[in-house]
């Protein structure tokens, strides 16, 4: 057989980029994890998208993140609302704020609802869900 | 827009797990009910402003009803806060002459004909959910609002048997009322033995898929003094927009929502405020977001909705009954257009069995999109 056995995981929802995005999911592939900075304020911004609120630029650069973060709330889900994730049942999703004032939905691995409060500091780590997609993932610091 | 329009014709269909009827005669029959009800002909509707995530659109009920001369359509686009937005717009466009009499309908078949709770990557209002969240597993509602819930938690210590007090209370409404989709009552222990489905928010937190239809017809207040109905009157309407309208997770504050900007301008339009509320139909897809409007609306600071909600305070002999027909915890998931149709008929003193004694001022939120609010203070004339 020359094609793999499909799994549930295969089921996922896939991000479809767009030229505003795609650098992102690019450099996700690489193990890194880039941020849209606006060229002419600095500021960062996320989710991605074509122009700085702040100063009305639609120049900018895609910048490294530290990858480091605290945790701005969660919650642990028990039902799968999409078969893709039944086999990771249950699992936390993080809302992680990074040090550069942005928020990632991000889910948190080596770590349960008990070790969670505002604040716990995270860093970011990164797995590949297959050839196309890689997420970035929360660790305890 | 004080005082300038009315609320002239309710309806409503049974609600129901299967409908067995297609969206458009959903839409047709609670339609033709509120017209009726105003006493009008649909040959009188000139404006009509379907629900913004339908497959219904007003061409397809003018061309039903042999509408001859329509002025005026439009929809609004804030997912479960569109009704009340779209009471807005009517009443913006009836004050403002363009129009007479407008039809606000909603119809779905939001249980037999595909779960609403995992339709949200559909909608273009939610692209950045859909590239930046779906795929790391937050897919639903449940799973967006949970954190919300959390943080409020965290916070101010709010509890999940606050929660309960919401269920409880509202499946109590529903049965009373008799056309609710649930008819068995609930106690605090039920809901805390409800299944998680994203924590803190058990089965019982979240509101039900429901097929069915529900529409009112708003007209200038001149007009509804010649029509059927007793007068009730639009005293003030607002719609607000959270901050990072479009992702719950970049919103800097989680616990704040649209309705926090929307409440001050309706209750300054209206000239009454909180204390003066008698009856609140509050949208509840969840049960913390009953907790988190009751403070946007400012019955109590932010943080104290938890305990506000405790004693009884939402009950029908409570100090603010809060979703007397049963809500979309109970009675069904129409997005909201169910709460409006309740609170015109509490107004009328057509309550029934969960009529509030001396409802003379009521109020209504939607609450949709991830946080966009809309609210609207009515009153008896």
């Amino acid at each position: 057989m020359d094609e793999a056995t499909p799994t549930l995981a295969d089921l996922k929802p896939m991000p479809n980029p767009t030229p505003d995005t795609a650098p992102y999911w690019d450099a996700l592939r690489e193990h890194k994890l880039v941020l849209q900075r606006c060229s002419d304020c600095g500021v960062f911004r996320h989710y991605p998208r074509p122009l700085c609120e702040h100063c009305l630029s639609f120049d900018h650069t895609w910048e490294p993140a530290s990858g480091r973060g605290s945790v701005h709330s969660w919650t642990e889900t028990h039902h799968a609302f999409n078969p893709g994730f039944k086999g990771e049942l249950p699992y936390v999703l993080v809302t992680v704020d990074l040090e550069e004032n942005v928020r990632l939905q991000l889910q948190l691995r080596d770590a349960g609802l008990d070790d969670l409060r505002i604040g716990l500091p995270v860093r970011i780590d990164f797995e590949a869900v297959n050839d196309q997609l890689t997420v970035p993932v929360a660790r305890l610091a | 827009m004080h005082r300038q329009t009315a609320i002239t014709g309710i309806g409503e269909t049974r609600y129901s797990k299967n409908s067995g009827k297609t969206v458009a005669r959903l839409y047709l029959e609670a339609s033709l009910d509120a017209i009726r009800d105003a006493g009008l002909s649909p040959k009188d509707i000139d404006g009509i402003i379907p629900y913004s995530n339908s497959p219904v659109v007003a061409e397809e009920l003018a061309t039903n009803f042999g509408i001859p001369d329509l002025k005026f359509s439009a929809t609004t686009p804030l997912g479960g806060a569109s009704p009340v937005a779209a009471l807005q717009c009517a009443a913006a466009v009836v004050s403002a002459g363009i129009c007479k009499h407008v039809l606000v309908p909603l119809g779905r078949n939001g249980s037999s004909g595909g779960r609403i709770s995992t339709r949200v990557q559909e909608m273009p209002q939610f692209k950045l959910i859909g590239e930046f969240e779906m795929p790391l597993g937050a897919i639903a509602p449940a799973q967006l609002y949970a954190p919300m819930a959390r943080r409020h938690m965290e916070l101010y210590g709010t509890t999940s048997l606050q929660f309960a007090e919401v269920a409880v209370s509202t499946r109590d409404n529903a049965i009373a009322h008799g056309n609710a989709m649930m008819s068995k009552p609930i106690t605090v222990e039920d809901h805390q033995a409800s299944r998680m489905i994203s924590d803190p928010l058990r089965l019982f937190d979240c509101s039900l898929e429901s097929d069915g239809a529900a529409a009112f017809v708003l007209s200038g207040a001149d007009a509804a003094r010649d029509l059927r109905q007793p007068v009730v009157e639009v005293l003030g309407v607002a719609e607000g927009h959270p901050d990072s309208p479009s992702a719950i997770t970049q919103r800097p504050d989680l616990t704040r929502l649209g309705l926090a900007k929307a409440a001050p301008r309706a209750f300054a339009m209206a000239g009454v405020k909180p204390d003066d509320i008698d009856v609140a139909e509050i949208y509840d897809c969840f049960t913390y977001t009953v907790i988190a409007q009751i403070e946007a609306l400012g019955f109590c600071a932010p943080g104290e909705g938890g305990p506000f909600i405790e004693g009884g305070t939402i009950r029908r002999d409570g100090k603010l009954p809060v979703n007397t027909h049963g809500g979309l915890l109970s009675q069904a998931h129409m997005a909201g257009m169910n709460h409006i149709v309740e609170l015109v008929r509490q107004l009328r003193g057509e309550g029934g069995n969960t009529q509030v004694d001396n409802a003379e001022v009521g109020l209504v939120t939607g609450y949709g999109d991830m946080g966009d609010g809309s609210v609207a203070i009515m009153a008896r004339a």
